[in-house]
C-alpha cells in the first residue's frame, strides 16, 4: 500500500437542494484517518456529522453539491460514478447504522442479507461458501446460535442482535474503514457497552481505520484516538482525544464536556450551553458559535474564525476554530480537574 | 395467522349466503312476478312447463319455504335452465369458464406485469417527465371504456394493418384441439400443434391487451406509491452501503417489499377484470361467461343473468380470499405471528 | 439521509398541477354543453340530415351514422343524458350511502352490523354483474339502470362514512359536546358530520367517471338508453354492428374517455391535495 492515508477529506462542503435555494450543510470539513486508527465524531444532531459520513460513502442523493476532496487511499471519490463507488462500497468501506431496527430488510433473512454483502463483490463464490462465510461472520460477532439465526428474519431479533447483524454484513469484505454512524444511540444501555466492545475488538483484530459518531464523549473518549467535534457544519476542534478533552481550546468542546454529569460534583453545577443549534437556513454570521458562546467578543459575530493549529506546548496536534483560542480564559478553569 | 385465515374462512360461508340472497331476491322480484325469472315467455302459455317449474322452484309454496328450495337447487348445482341455450345455466357457465379464464389471467399477467414496471419506473424517476408520462398512460387506461377501445383497436390492428387476427378464439379454419384444460393456448401446446398455439395466442393479445390495460393504472399507482415509501427507508440506504448497485436496490430490496402491499389490490384487480371482460369478450366474440352474461342480459334470459351473477360474486369472493391469505404468506412479519 | 431526502421532496415542480387544470377545462366544457346544447347552430340529433354512413367531411365533422344522423351532434346530445344521469346516481349514492354509514358509524352495535353486512354483501358482486342483473330483472330502461347503479354504489359511501365517523366521534370536542348535553342528531349533524366531507368528496369526484363508464357499459348492452335517443354507450353498439365505419363510434368513445380522464384528473389532483403523502 502507498503511503497515502486510508481517508482524507479535505476542505468538504456539501451544499443541499431545497426549495429556499441551496443551502449549506457543512463547510470546509478537513480530517483523516489512518490504518488501524479510530476518529471520534462529535457533535448535536443536524450538526452534519451523518451527512459527512454519507458524503465519504458516495450515499448522497444526486441532486445533493459536494465540493472538496475525499481520498481513499489517495484515489478521489468526488466526482466518482455511483457504479465505482457502488463497487467500493461494503468492499473497502462500511457502514452501520444508528437503528438496527429499521436498517435491515424485513423481507429479507440475515442469511440472504449476509450473502448478498458478499456476493456483491465476489461473484465467483460458491453458494455453499458463501453460507460457511456468512456462518463465520455471525461467529465474529459473537452471535449465539449462528445457524439458527440465519434462518430468521430481522423482526424476530432483538436490537441488539440485529446490530451485530448489522456488524456482521459490514465486515463481510474485510473492509479498510468501517463508518459507525451512532451505532448504540437506539440501544439498551447495556447491550450498548458490549456493540462499542465488539467494534473495539474487530478493528484490533483487523486493523481497520474506524470512525465513530457518536454524541456520548464518554464513549469517544474510551475508543477513539482522534476526537473531530462538529458544530453547525464545521469542524471546531480537533485532534488527540485525551489532549482534546483534557484541555479544550473551542468553547464548544469546554460547553460539551461541561455539560456531562461528573462524579466529584453536584447536580446544580451541571452546566447545560444555553441556545439552540441553528437551523440550516439560518446560520449566524461570523463563528457559528457566537450567539451560544459565553466568551463571544466583537470580532466572534463578523469574522469566521480558521481551523488553525492550536499555539499551545500542552497540547501537541490540536486544531481550532476559534478567534481565541490561544488565549481562552475556559482553558484554565477546563476540564483539567 | 393460523387464526387469521381460519376467521376469513368462517366469512366465506355468511357471505356466500348473502350473494345467494340477493340473487334470491332478484329473481323474486323479476318483471314483479317470479314465475318471469324461471320461464320464458313464448313458454308462458304452456301450462306443462309453467306447472314443472312451479313445482320444481315450489312458487305455489309459502316465501321461507321458496328460500330454502332455492338454496337446495344452487348447491345441486341447479341453476335453472337458459332461455337461450336450453341448457342448464351451470352447464352453461361450466363450458364457458375456461375461456374466460384465460382470457382474464392473460390481461391479469399483462396488466399487473406492465403496472408493476411503469410504477417502478415512476418510483424511481419522481417528478420527472417519464414519471408523468407513466402516470397519464395509466390514468387513460382506467378512462378508456373497453368496449371502444377493444373496437378502435381491432380496427387498427386486424382490420387496417392486418397483424392479428379479428374476433374470436381461434381461425374459424383451424380445428380445436382436444379439450383438456379449456385454455386454448395449453391445450394446443400439449396436443403438439405449434400452429394452432400461435393461432390462439394471435387471438389472445388483443383482448388482453385491451383488458389488461384497464387494471395497469390501478397496480402502477399503488406500486409507485408503496416503492416511494419503501425507498425512503433506512434499510434502502443500508442496502447501497454494502455496494448494491441501482438495479439490485430497485428489484431485490425496494421492490420486494413494495410487493407485499400490492398483494392486496389483486383481489380488487380481479373484479375490474370481470367487469372488463364481460365488455371486451363481447367486442372479440370471446365465448366466455362475460359474453353469456351480454346475450342473456341483451335476450332477458333470466336463469342465465342470475346464474353468471352468483358465480361471479363467488369467484370475486373466493379470489379476495386468496388474496388475504397471500398477502399474509408474503409478509414474514405476518407469516410468522 | 432522511434530512436531505425530505427536504428534496418538498419541491414539486408546477407543471405537476397541469393535469388538474386540463381536466378542470374538460369538465368545464361538457358542463357548458349540458347547459346549453339546444341553443348550439348544430344539426337534429334524432332526425336523418345527411346520406347514411358518411366518413367525416366538412359539414360533418364526425361523419354520419347508419340512419344518417350526425354523429358530432348526437354525441353533444349525448352528454346531457350521461352526465345528469350520472350526476343523479352519484348524488343518490352519496345521499344513502352516506346516511346509512353515518348512523352504522354513530350508533354502533346491531344497527351497525346490519348495515355492514349488507354493504359487505353488496361489495362481494363484480358491480357490472350486479347492475346487469337488476337492470335486467327490472327491466331494460334508464330509470332502471340508474336504480340498478345506485344499489351497486352506495355501499361504498357507507363504509366511507362510517369510518370517518368512527374516527371523528372519539375526538375531544365531539366528547364535549356530548358532556355538554347536545343530542344525538344535534352531535352528529354540526359536530361529526362536517368534518367529514373531504374523503367523500374525493371519492365522489373520481367515481363520477366511473359511474358514467358503467352507464356507457350498461347502454352499450342494451339495458340502457333506448333508440334513438342519443347515449354514448348505445351509440358505440351501433358503431360496432358497422365496424369498419370506425366514425360511429370515435365521437362517443373520446366523449366517454374525456369525461372519465376529466374527473379523475381533478380527483388525483384533489388526493394529491388533502393527502400529501401520495406525492
Amino acid at each position: 500500500m502507498s503511503t497515502a492515508p486510508l481517508i482524507e477529506v479535505i476542505d468538504l462542503t456539501i451544499q443541499l437542494n431545497t426549495a429556499v435555494g441551496m443551502l449549506e450543510a457543512v463547510r470546509g470539513v478537513n480530517f483523516s484517518v489512518a490504518d488501524g486508527k479510530t476518529l471520534g465524531v462529535v457533535g448535536e444532531s443536524g450538526c452534519g456529522k451523518s451527512i459527512t459520513m454519507l458524503a465519504i460513502m458516495g450515499l448522497l442523493p444526486p441532486d445533493v453539491v459536494i465540493s472538496g476532496s475525499i481520498k481513499l487511499r489517495g484515489v478521489e471519490l468526488v466526482g466518482m460514478s455511483q457504479r465505482q463507488l457502488a463497487g467500493l462500497r461494503g468492499k473497502r468501506m462500511a457502514m452501520i447504522f444508528q437503528d438496527p431496527m429499521t436498517s435491515l430488510n424485513p423481507v429479507m433473512t440475515v442469511c440472504e442479507q449476509i450473502i448478498e454483502a458478499i456476493s456483491i463483490h465476489d461473484r465467483q463464490a460458491s453458494q455453499n461458501a458463501k453460507r460457511v462465510r456468512a456462518l463465520d461472520l455471525l461467529q465474529l460477532v459473537a452471535i449465539p446460535y449462528p445457524e439458527r439465526r440465519l434462518k430468521q428474519y430481522p423482526h424476530e431479533l432483538s436490537g441488539g442482535m440485529r446490530q451485530r447483524v448489522m456488524i456482521a454484513i459490514a465486515m463481510a469484505n474485510d473492509p479498510e474503514l468501517l463508518i459507525a454512524d451512532e451505532p448504540t444511540t437506539a440501544l439498551d444501555v447495556t447491550v450498548q457497552a458490549q456493540i462499542i466492545e465488539l467494534l473495539q475488538r474487530l478493528q484490533r483484530e483487523r486493523k481497520m481505520g474506524l470512525m465513530l459518531i457518536s454524541h456520548d464523549l464518554g464513549v469517544v473518549a474510551g475508543i477513539a484516538d482522534e476526537v473531530a467535534i462538529m458544530y453547525a457544519g464545521r469542524v471546531c476542534e480537533k485532534g488527540p482525544v485525551e489532549t482534546v478533552f483534557d484541555r479544550p481550546h473551542h468553547p464548544y468542546t469546554f460547553g460539551l464536556l461541561e455539560s456531562l454529569p461528573k462524579i466529584d460534583r453536584t447536580e446544580d453545577q451541571l452546566v447545560a450551553i444555553p441556545g439552540s443549534l441553528p437551523t440550516l437556513s439560518m446560520r449566524p454570521s461570523g463563528c457559528r458559535f457566537h450567539p451560544r458562546c459565553n466568551f463571544a467578543q466583537a470580532i466572534c459575530a463578523e469574522a469566521d474564525p480558521a481551523l488553525e493549529t492550536v499555539q499551545d506546548p500542552l497540547t501537541p496536534g490540536v486544531v481550532a476554530a476559534c478567534h481565541f483560542a490561544e488565549t481562552a480564559l475556559y482553558t484554565d478553569q477546563g476540564a483539567g480537574s | 395467522m393460523t387464526r387469521f385465515i381460519i376467521r376469513r374462512l368462517i366469512s366465506i360461508p355468511l357471505l356466500l349466503l348473502g350473494i345467494v340472497s340477493i340473487a334470491f331476491l332478484i329473481s323474486h322480484n323479476t318483471q314483479g312476478d317470479p314465475l318471469a325469472s324461471i320461464v320464458s315467455e313464448r313458454q308462458m302459455d304452456n301450462p306443462e312447463v309453467v306447472a314443472a317449474a312451479k313445482a320444481r322452484w315450489g312458487l305455489d309454496k309459502s316465501l321461507p319455504e321458496q328460500y330454502v328450495l332455492y338454496l337446495r337447487n344452487l348447491i345441486t348445482g341447479d341453476l335453472g335452465t337458459s332461455f337461450r341455450t336450453k341448457q342448464g345455466v351451470g352447464k352453461d357457465i361450466l363450458e364457458r369458464l375456461p375461456a374466460t379464464l384465460e382470457l382474464v389471467i392473460a390481461a391479469m399477467i399483462l396488466g399487473v406485469g406492465s403496472g408493476i414496471v411503469l410504477g417502478v419506473l415512476a418510483a424511481r424517476f419522481r417528478n420527472k417527465p417519464i414519471d408523468h408520462a407513466a402516470r397519464l398512460w395509466a390514468l387513460t387506461g382506467s378512462s378508456t371504456p373497453v368496449f371502444w377501445s377493444g373496437l378502435i383497436l381491432l380496427y387498427i390492428f386486424s382490420v387496417v394493418l392486418g397483424w392479428l387476427p379479428g374476433p374470436g378464439r381461434l381461425d374459424p379454419r383451424s380445428v380445436p384441439p382436444e379439450f383438456m384444460t379449456g385454455f386454448l393456448t395449453i391445450d394446443t401446446l400439449l396436443a403438439g400443434d405449434f400452429a394452432a398455439f400461435g393461432d390462439a395466442l394471435h387471438h389472445l393479445i388483443l383482448p388482453a391487451l385491451v383488458l389488461g390495460w384497464t387494471v395497469m393504472g390501478i397496480v402502477s399507482r399503488l406500486v409507485r406509491g408503496s416503492m416511494l415509501d419503501v425507498l425512503s427507508q433506512d434499510y434502502i440506504v443500508a442496502a447501497r452501503a454494502r455496494g448494491a448497485g441501482e438495479l439490485r436496490v430497485l428489484l431485490n430490496h425496494a421492490l420486494r417489499n413494495a410487493l407485499v402491499p400490492t398483494l392486496t389490490i389483486i383481489g380488487f384487480t380481479f373484479a375490474y377484470l370481470i367487469t372488463g371482460a364481460v365488455l371486451t369478450e363481447t367486442i372479440f366474440s370471446w365465448p366466455g361467461i362475460g359474453s353469456y352474461a351480454v346475450e342473456a342480459a341483451r335476450n332477458l334470459d333470466y336463469p342465465a343473468i342470475i346464474g353468471v351473477t352468483i358465480v361471479g360474486g363467488t369467484a370475486f369472493l373466493l379470489s379476495n380470499l386468496a388474496t388475504d391469505i397471500a398477502y399474509a404468506f408474503a409478509d414474514p412479519r405476518i407469516r410468522l405471528s | 439521509m432522511s434530512q436531505s431526502v425530505a427536504i428534496t421532496a418538498f419541491r414539486l415542480p408546477n407543471w405537476a398541477k397541469l393535469p388538474v387544470i386540463i381536466g378542470g377545462l374538460i369538465v368545464l366544457f361538457w358542463t357548458a354543453v349540458v347547459l346549453t346544447i339546444n341553443f348550439w347552430p348544430i344539426d337534429d340529433p334524432i332526425e336523418m340530415v345527411a346520406k347514411r354512413l358518411m366518413p367525416p367531411s366538412a359539414a360533418h365533422w364526425f361523419g354520419t351514422d347508419a340512419l344518417g344522423r350526425d354523429v358530432l351532434s348526437r354525441t353533444l346530445h349525448g352528454a346531457r343524458l350521461s352526465l345528469l344521469m350520472s350526476c343523479a346516481v352519484i348524488a343518490a349514492a352519496v345521499g344513502i350511502g352516506c346516511t346509512l354509514g353515518a348512523i352504522a358509524g354513530y350508533v354502533g352495535g346491531f344497527v351497525d352490523g346490519i348495515i355492514m353486512r349488507l354493504v359487505d354483501i353488496t361489495l362481494a358482486f363484480p358491480p357490472i354483474l350486479l347492475a346487469m342483473a337488476i337492470t335486467a330483472s327490472l327491466g331494460p330502461g334508464l330509470e332502471n339502470a340508474a336504480i340498478a347503479m345506485i344499489v351497486v354504489w352506495w355501499p361504498v359511501y357507507a363504509r366511507l362514512m362510517r369510518g370517518q365517523v368512527l374516527t371523528v366521534k372519539v375526538r375531544e370536542h365531539v366528547e364535549a359536546a356530548i358532556a355538554g348535553g347536545a343530542g344525538h342528531s344535534r352531535t352528529l349533524l354540526t359536530h361529526i358530520l362536517p368534518l367529514t366531507w373531504s374523503p367523500i368528496l374525493v371519492n365522489a369526484t373520481m367515481d363520477f367517471g366511473q359511474v358514467v363508464l358503467l352507464a356507457a357499459s350498461l347502454s352499450f348492452i342494451g339495458l340502457g338508453a333506448s333508440p334513438p335517443t342519443p347515449e354514448w354507450g348505445s351509440m358505440i353498439s351501433e358503431g360496432a354492428i358497422h365496424f369498419y365505419k370506425w366514425w360511429i363510434c370515435a365521437g362517443p368513445g373520446i366523449a366517454i374517455l374525456s369525461v372519465v380522464l376529466g374527473f379523475n384528473f381533478i380527483g388525483d389532483g384533489l388526493r394529491d391535495y388533502l393527502d400529501p403523502r401520495s406525492r
